[in-house]
């Protein structure tokens, strides 16, 4: 791709090498700079480092399944090695992933705009997510051990077992606060900051999707603060507000807590989505098919998603009438992800499709997040969700939605983007070999687990009876050919970034205006903002050639 | 405003005295749902336990609610003229009602401090054993009652420090009659303040 023919450009100083602040180079210039590229990398810096952490215990408490029993840790450890990966994973990793890493480099660039709307709140939201994510880790580290609650803490045992769980509560707390302050910005940036020419459905379908995101993070995530410092009041105050033993209820904390908690998996997979419709259009030189189809189904989903929290609790206890109801909206939100996987087919129908690593990644995400979804639909249904309730099925179906989803997504957007972040292209015969390793080890990890978890093996535990052994062993298996792939992956991509070739201003053929400006960028993005009247999507010169080669 | 106008407020001057209006009603709305969990979990119990939420309810003085809910009503009333002071170059004036309007916090939160002790002089407060001898029903409501107030004086504290900020402000000369966002956005603040209380008021001390 490097060896495209580009004309030799005279390259400006980029926003590597250009300081907003006093500090001209080191560790302050970027830790202090309210660029928003530089905060989007620092997002980036400090994700994957806890993401390397969680994957490091996913990778433990895989051994530890390999057999039953004991195999390398003690039961105890291994309830904190899940709450841990589940905290981490969430709240540090996949909610932050995209929009606060590629939705800081890229939402304002995408408009047309020099940066967000208050730059200084989006350093400050940054400062919250490194001081949430020191709590976790204090959690960790601290005297008591860290907590073993899961990362639901249900009451009332989260406000008895006498683990670490206030540190616990406090990271996610203070990184919910982080979360707000991103989504509200982000609202605010995309209302006022867009490029005059820019209306609404000139906007690429990724800055739909953040718009999405934002709301659900703006609206959804203090109710889970709220009820996260009432569990955290009545661990220190012993108020009555949740344990039965002072006349409370806990089912109440579980309707609390998934009101926030089933929202945000649409904050993690929304962007995701968003990645999709960016990735598939450029790579099958096709203008998107059904653009507002995408855009509204992306508000859709952000809506429909908050009512349906009490699919989760089933089992808890509900009246038939709540069960019914939830179950129905359930349904109907599956519509609106089918239209966006339609229409990602189309766009490719008759596409010249070029399949570089980014849309190889795509590809596994549609798959895979389709297995998540009709799983998902087999949950909400009544009868089977009775069965299948807190079988490790709703682990498989859980991570084929938020890592075969998300988690592809992500690596997708780090495929796609990081050329355009760093100026220096990864090797993509590498990448590709990475792909198809971390695609066949990310299945071969979680499709055992439907099996089993329909066949009665339960989630959560630390034993289990000899004649899920055979599914156990391939999912652990599984893990290492994923980590293996990971770490393909993942080192070429840091040598691509320290000391691959240049990488050209357009190495995929994009049209979005981040295409369009210097690779890497400048300090504010644009001297003058191309001209946006076409929209973002428009290939017809591409299939206008194909019309004459015919 | 006209695009034309918007480009020229967004691109070249960075500031937009809107979208700043903007920011901040979104985190009015995140406040407001903050209290909604709050407000849900209260409807839960009192619909489980309404006998036992009557009775607590007359434990609390309705005047000390009443001399509160004034306070806080009029010193929104305050801010509001203090921005209107600002706007029309009044600068004195308009510091002057902010001390007013912080004047009125103190107010309220000296009620509170009284309240509170009294209560807990009565051997009403959380994890006692007079108040666990009680019934369910009497525990959750004395339990949401300091947690509600409680975060809502929080409340009242931040709105008091973001108006010293202003204070400060002003004397550097930062807020000025044509620059004065930031006061608008502290008193929508305040404004916030006094509306939570105008429904914690009814919900803890009028309904018996």
């Amino acid at each position: 791709m490097a060896k495209a023919a580009v004309p030799v450009e005279k390259l400006e100083p980029s926003y590597l090498d250009v300081s907003t602040n006093k500090y001209k180079k080191g560790i302050l210039s970027w830790i202090l700079s309210v660029d928003h590229k530089r905060i989007g990398i620092l997002y980036l810096v400090s994700m994957m480092a806890f993401f390397c952490v969680a994957v490091f215990f996913g990778f433990l408490i895989r051994l530890e399944l390999i057999a039953p029993g004991k195999t390398i840790i003690e039961a105890q450890m291994y309830n904190q090695l899940f709450t841990l990966h589940g905290i981490i994973m969430i709240f540090l990793f996949i909610i932050p992933g995209l929009p606060a890493v590629f939705g800081n480099f890229f939402l304002p660039i995408m408009i047309g705009a020099k940066d967000v709307i208050f730059p200084r709140v989006n350093l400050m939201s940054w400062y919250m997510f490194a001081i949430g994510g020191l709590f976790a880790v204090a959690s960790m580290l601290l005297p008591g051990g860290s907590a073993d609650t899961g990362w639901m803490f249900y009451v009332p045992y989260s406000v008895r077992t006498t683990t670490n769980v206030l540190p616990a509560l406090t990271a996610a707390f203070i990184l919910g606060f982080s979360s707000i302050l991103t989504g509200l910005n982000f609202i605010t940036t995309i209302h006022r900051m867009r490029h005059p020419d820019m209306s609404w459905f000139k906007m690429p379908l990724f800055v739909w999707s953040l718009y999405a995101t934002a709301w659900i993070q703006v609206l959804a995530t203090p109710i889970i603060g709220i009820t996260l410092v009432l569990v955290g009041i009545e661990r220190i105050l012993g108020v009555g507000i949740f344990d039965p033993a002072l006349g409370g209820d806990p089912v109440l904390y579980q309707h609390l807590f998934w009101i926030y908690s089933h929202p945000a998996v649409y904050i993690m997979i929304l962007p995701a989505m968003g990645i999709a419709s960016e990735i598939i259009p450029v790579f099958s030189r096709r203008a998107i098919f059904g653009y507002k189809y995408i855009a509204f189904s992306s508000l859709a989903i952000a809506f429909f998603g908050s009512l349906v929290w009490a699919h989760h609790m089933f089992t808890a206890g509900m009246s038939d009438a709540a069960q019914f109801v939830f179950s129905f909206i359930t349904f109907v939100l599956s519509i609106p992800s089918a239209i966006k996987v339609f229409n990602w087919l189309s766009t490719m129908y008759k596409g010249s499709i070029k399949a570089d690593p980014p849309f190889l990644y795509i590809m596994s995400f549609i798959f895979q997040f389709s297995i998540g979804g009709f799983t998902g639909l087999m949950l909400g249904a009544l009868s089977v969700n009775i069965h299948l309730q807190d079988t490790s099925f709703v682990v498989a179906h859980f991570h084929y939605v938020m890592f075969g989803g998300t988690g592809f997504g992500i690596f997708a957007a780090m495929h796609y983007w990081l050329p355009k972040m760093f100026g220096r292209m990864y090797n993509l015969k590498v990448a590709t070999w990475a792909w198809a390793i971390v695609t066949i080890g990310y299945n071969a990890l979680y499709m055992p687990m439907f099996v089993m978890g329909y066949l009665g093996m339960p989630r959560r535990y630390y034993d289990y009876l000899p004649e899920f052994q055979p599914y156990h062993v391939a999912s652990t298996i599984g893990s290492w050919i994923l980590i293996i792939g990971l770490i393909i992956m993942f080192t070429n991509l840091y040598i691509g970034i320290r000391r691959g070739p240049k990488a050209p201003m357009n190495p995929w053929g994009g049209e979005t205006l981040e295409w369009k400006v210097q690779t890497p960028p400048i300090l504010e993005n644009f001297h003058e903002v191309p001209d946006v009247h076409a929209g973002p999507y428009d290939y017809s010169k591409y299939e206008a050639k194909k019309e004459t080669t015919k | 405003m006209s695009s034309t106008d918007h480009a020229a407020a967004v691109h070249q001057v960075h500031r937009d005295d809107y979208g700043s209006r903007l920011g901040m009603w979104l985190f009015l709305f995140t406040e407001l749902i903050l209290f909604g969990g709050l407000f849900i979990v209260y409807a839960v119990y009192r619909f489980m336990h309404q006998q036992e939420f009557h009775l607590a309810a007359q434990e609390l003085n309705t005047t000390i609610g009443l001399i509160n809910t004034i306070a806080l009503l009029t010193s929104s009333m305050t801010a509001a003229m203090s921005i209107t002071a600002m706007q029309k170059g009044n600068l004195r004036f308009s510091k002057w009602l902010i001390w007013v309007t912080i004047g009125f916090a103190f107010v309220f939160m000296v009620n509170k401090y009284f309240e509170w002790s009294a209560k807990i002089h009565h051997g009403i407060f959380p994890g006692s054993k007079d108040l666990l001898a009680k019934p369910d029903g009497e525990i959750l409501y004395f339990g949401l009652y300091y947690v509600m107030t409680g975060l809502h004086t929080f409340h009242v504290i931040v709105g008091v420090i973001f108006f010293l900020f202003i204070l400060r402000q002003i004397k550097q000369g930062k807020i000025t009659s044509d620059r004065y966002v930031r006061l608008e956005n502290s008193a929508l603040y305040w404004h916030l303040v006094d509306l939570i209380w105008i429904f914690l008021f009814p919900l803890f001390y009028l309904i018996h």
